[in-house]
This record gives structure tokens, sequence and C-alpha cells, in this order.
């Protein structure tokens, strides 16, 4: 019996001690995560001269506030805001919409050849982007559209697979039954998703929405080959203009990438159950 | 007439079905004729040409091809990117999967935890990379201020050659809370009841860990290779913004950080060789086919339970 409880205890004190180990390590670690972001808005609230200090203060003694302002005038910051909200709206707009219909085709409309169709449709996520990226160029060059955000915008109003895929899975666990009542009724297939699948889609259809949104408001490359006039620039290209010819302007560069940066951590920290449960659908059914 | 003998007779309805739901599918199918399958062909037709935008293409065979064998900083692309791929990789898969591990000991305050790793996956990434620049700084960086701190002597974490992979890596690794929050979530539904009786039979936790928890997930890391094999194939803005200089250069000293993309963009977009950019996209596409092809014929580890 003593033996026993003193293995029991044993146990606990284990336990406990492993519990703590654990606490710690996760506990620098987020310390270590966060450092960054705090360094960038620490830099943001530097004079020019501290930027330069040796060794650099860990936080300014008189934090300098109106570089928020002066890195928005220093570009045009909020035009470029402006675009990149712009593109980001009308490429989720363009998401929603087409996948949800599409989705709607390959899971509550039996047809022949649809499971097959799904697959090669699927296999596109699989595509690496470059392969296509020279004649899309080349197509919107053609219909003049460089140098505009149609090509940014428009391929989203055609789907994408791996969204059509994460729809098409929620889908497929809401009960037939439901169809067919409505379809007894006299509903149209038009009419069943509007009125019985959109009100249940909406958490999954929340959750494309904001991942298209932040994966569009971060894209580097396709605003760098298509956005060639400066003023149509979203913020991550225009965040580059602070490495002047006169050396970089790292404090109101740190400024700008502070401001950049709010939009898409305020709004997670609203949407974060969103956030959980679309990382776990994208994660776990593939 | 004789194709219609030889379809399979579809009855009204099912035609009706049939109709209603190519309907439905319809913006996918012209995206994936107009956005995918033509552009994909096109590719490789420009593969065999020299096109310089102003001139039409002009066929030229496989000579793109025979190039890239030549071209030195196309061998620099590729090692480097594999470097990314098959170092840089396995190193964030682990340490991500340490992460979520450490999160999943039913630790207080989860979601603070959950918030903090992730909000770097969901900022700008030239925004973030920015910050790393400065922190990188060989001069006034708050990197090297540590070493001198401690008395070691400073590093060129982005200038020298030998630096500047492993400094990319390291910051990658702070991009990681997409895989380590898709670890978790799949952690989270590892049953219960198995682990507990595994622990009645007196296994201990690194044998929990091996023998159930990570067979259990083996489907959740299976997707994130894969996912990230071919992301990692297609490595671009970080290496950049690194790297990028004033009159639109990138890949670093001695093209330490070329990237296959980032010399894919340079041929394309600076130089304006469309064909022979076409030919080291369908390279690319190759080596990513293979690449995933090999994973899929190799997943026997992958461990999928029977669906209750």
């Amino acid at each position: 019996m003593a033996a026993a409880i003193s293995w029991r205890e044993n146990r606990l004190v284990q336990d406990r001690i492993k519990r703590m180990i654990a606490y710690t390590i996760v506990l620098i670690m987020a310390v270590a995560y966060i450092f960054p972001l705090y360094w960038l808005v620490v830099t943001a609230l530097k004079t020019d001269l501290e930027i330069f200090q040796q060794p650099p203060p860990i936080f300014p003694p008189d934090p300098q506030w109106q570089n928020f302002g002066a890195s928005t005038t220093y570009i045009p910051f909020w035009r470029y805001m402006w675009n990149t909200i712009a593109i980001s709206g009308l490429t989720v707009l363009g998401t929603v919409l087409s996948c949800t219909f599409i989705a709607y085709g390959f899971a509550r409309i039996q047809w022949p050849g649809r499971n097959f169709f799904f697959l090669i449709y699927l296999s596109t996520i699989m595509l690496p982007s470059q392969v296509t990226l020279i004649p899309l160029y080349l197509i919107f060059r053609d219909l003049g559209w460089v140098g505009t955000f149609l090509p940014l915008v428009v391929p989203h109003f055609f789907g994408s697979a791996l969204y059509v895929f994460l729809l098409r899975q929620f889908l497929l666990t809401i009960p037939q039954e439901l169809s067919d009542a409505a379809r007894i009724d006299g509903a149209s297939e038009l009419g069943i998703l509007w009125h019985v699948m959109i009100p249940l889609m909406r958490p999954a259809l929340a959750v494309v929405a904001l991942f298209t949104f932040v994966q569009t408001y971060r894209d580097f490359l396709g605003p760098l080959i298509y956005l060639q006039n400066q003023q149509d620039w979203t913020i991550s290209l225009g965040l580059k203009l602070f490495q002047n010819m006169y050396g970089a302007q790292w404090q109101l560069m740190m400024a700008a990438s502070t401001l950049a940066m709010l939009p898409t951590i305020v709004l997670f920290f609203f949407t974060q159950k969103t956030f959980v449960r679309g990382i776990a659908l994208t994660g776990l059914k593939g | 007439m004789t194709i219609s003998i030889r379809r399979p007779r579809l009855s009204k309805q099912q035609r009706r079905s049939l109709l209603i739901g190519l309907l439905f599918i319809s913006p996918a199918i012209i995206g994936f004729l107009l956005f995918n399958i033509g552009p994909i062909v096109q590719s490789l037709q420009y593969s065999f040409t020299r096109y310089n935008i102003l001139q039409p293409p002009r066929y030229i065979g496989l000579n793109n091809y025979l190039f890239l064998l030549e071209d030195r900083v196309f061998k620099i692309g590729i090692q480097n990117t594999l470097y990314m791929v098959l170092i840089g990789l396995p190193i964030h898969l682990v340490f991500n999967m340490l992460m979520a591990l450490l999160l999943n000991t039913k630790i207080k305050g989860l979601s603070i935890y959950r918030s903090i790793f992730y909000v770097p996956s969901i900022t700008p990434v030239v925004a973030s990379t920015i910050v790393w620049l400065w922190i990188f700084n060989g001069q006034f960086g708050i990197l090297n201020e540590f070493l001198r701190f401690v008395g070691l002597q400073p590093i060129g974490w982005l200038t020298d050659p030998n630096w500047v992979k492993p400094s990319l890596i390291f910051m990658g690794a702070w991009f990681g809370g997409n895989t380590i929050l898709i670890y978790l979530a799949g952690l989270q539904d590892v049953p219960h009841d198995l682990l507990e009786s595994a622990e009645l039979d007196g296994a201990n936790a690194l044998q929990k860990t091996f023998k159930i928890t990570l067979p259990m997930i083996s489907p959740v890391i299976f997707y994130t290779i894969i996912v990230n094999v071919i992301g990692y194939f297609q490595y671009f803005t970080e290496a950049w913004v690194m790297t990028a200089t004033r009159d639109g250069a990138a890949g670093g000293v001695a093209n330490s950080a070329m990237f296959y993309s980032m010399y894919l963009y340079q041929t394309a977009f600076q130089q304006f060789k469309m064909g022979y950019a076409s030919a080291q996209a369908w390279i690319l596409f190759m080596i990513v086919l293979v690449a995933t092809l090999i994973l899929f014929k190799t997943s026997r580890w992958v461990y999928y339970h029977a669906e209750e």
C-alpha cells in the first residue's frame, strides 16, 4: 500500500514538474515570437538618431508618435491601403460567390462523372502558380489589363479549388432530406441553394471569406507583376519606397509596416474562432 | 451521330441533373480551361520559343532547355531551393510539431498563445520581413548587438553567403503559426481513451507520442508535408524582400539567396525572356510533380484509421 501511494505521489510531482517545464518553454517561445513585433513598434517610435544608436535603446525615452503620421505622408499610405482593401474585397466577393456555386454543383446535385471531374479539379491545388504565370501575363497584356486591378481580381470569380473543396466537404454533411423536402415543395436548385444551404453554410463561408481576404492582403508577387503605375500599388509594394536614394528611412518604414499589419491583426482578434475552425477544416480533411 | 450511340444512355432525369450540375460548376470549367489547362499548354509551347514580347515568338526547339543545363545561376537557384525544401522545411515542420505538442499539454491561456504564434502568419509578408531585415542588419541589428554583448563576433546574417539561407530558415520558423495550429487541431482530435489505456499499460510520454499520437495524426502530417513541399519550391517573397537592392535586383551576395522562383521572375519580367522563363516554369512543374508523386508513393507510414 505504502509503495502504491508513494508511486502515485511521485506521479503527481512528476506531472507537475513536466507541466512547469512545458509552461516555461511556451512562455519563452511566446516572448521570442512577440519580440520581432515589439521591435517593429519600438523602432517605429525612435528618432533617426536613436535608430543608429549602439547599443540600441530597448524603449525610446521620448517615443516619436508622430512617426506614424509622417509615414502615411512619406508614401501615399492611405491610397495604397485603399487599393489593397479594394483588391482584397473584390477577391473575397468573387471567391465566395463562385465557390458557393461550384461547391453546390459538386456536393448537392447527383450527376454522372461528378467525382471524376472533382478529382481533376482538385488536382489544380498542386499546380505551382509559376507554370501559368507567363501565359496569363501575356493574355492579360493582350486584353490591356496589365496595370489595372483586373488580372488580380477577375480569376477569382472562377473559383478556387481549395475553397471549393472546403465548402463541398461542409455541404456533404447537410442531410439530403432537407434538399428532398424542398424539391417536393417545388423549389428549384437555385432556390434550395439560396434559402436552405446558404443560411447553413454561413460558418464555412466566413472561413473562406477570411482566409481569402488575408491571403490577398498579404500577397506580393501578384501586385509586383501586374501593378505598374505607382498610384495603383498595394501597401506591400509601397513599403519598398522607404528605401530611397538617401538610404532607408527605417523608423518610417517600421511605422508604416506596423500600420499595414493592423487591419489583419484586428480582424484576427475579432474572428479568432472562425480562423481556428478554418485551420482545422483545411488542415484535417486534406 | 456515331458518337451519340457510343455514349452511355442516360435517363431524362439523369440528363437533366447533368445539365444542372454542369451549370453550377461552369465557373470552375471556364476557370480550369482559361486559367489552368490553357496556360499550361501555352507555357509548354512558349518554352520551345525565343520570345521577348516585342517580336512574335520564334520556334527554337529544345534550345531553352539546353541553355538551362549550362546556366550557372539557374543551377544555383535549384541548389538553394533544394536546400530550403530538404533542410529548411524538415526543421520547420519538426519545430512546429514540438510547439504544437507543447501547446497540447492542457496549458492555461491556450487561446492567447495560439494567437501569439499565429499573428506572424496573417500579417503582410513584406511588412513582417522588413522587421527581420532590421533585426538581421549587420551593423545596427539587435542580433549582432546581442552577439557583441556576449563577446562573440558579429555575423553577416544577410551578407555572408554561408549565413543567408540559415538566416532565412531562422526567420521562417516565425512564420510557422499556421502549421502549428493545423497540428494542434489534429492533436486535439486524438482520442483520449487510447492515450489513457496506453498509460495504464505503463507507456511513458515518449512512447505515447511516438506509438500513438504521431501515428494518429500522420494524415495531418502528410498533408502539411505535401502542401509545404509545393510551397517551398515556390519560395519567393521573403527572400526577395530580404535581398532586393535599390536597382531592382535580388538574390543576395553571389546569388546565395537566389531561389528558383526569383530567377524565373527575373528572367520573365526583368529580362523579358518569356520563352526561357517558360522552360524554367515547366522544369519546376516537373520537379514538383515528381516530388509529389514520390511523397504519395512513399506514404505507407500514413495511418488512416477506420471512420466511425
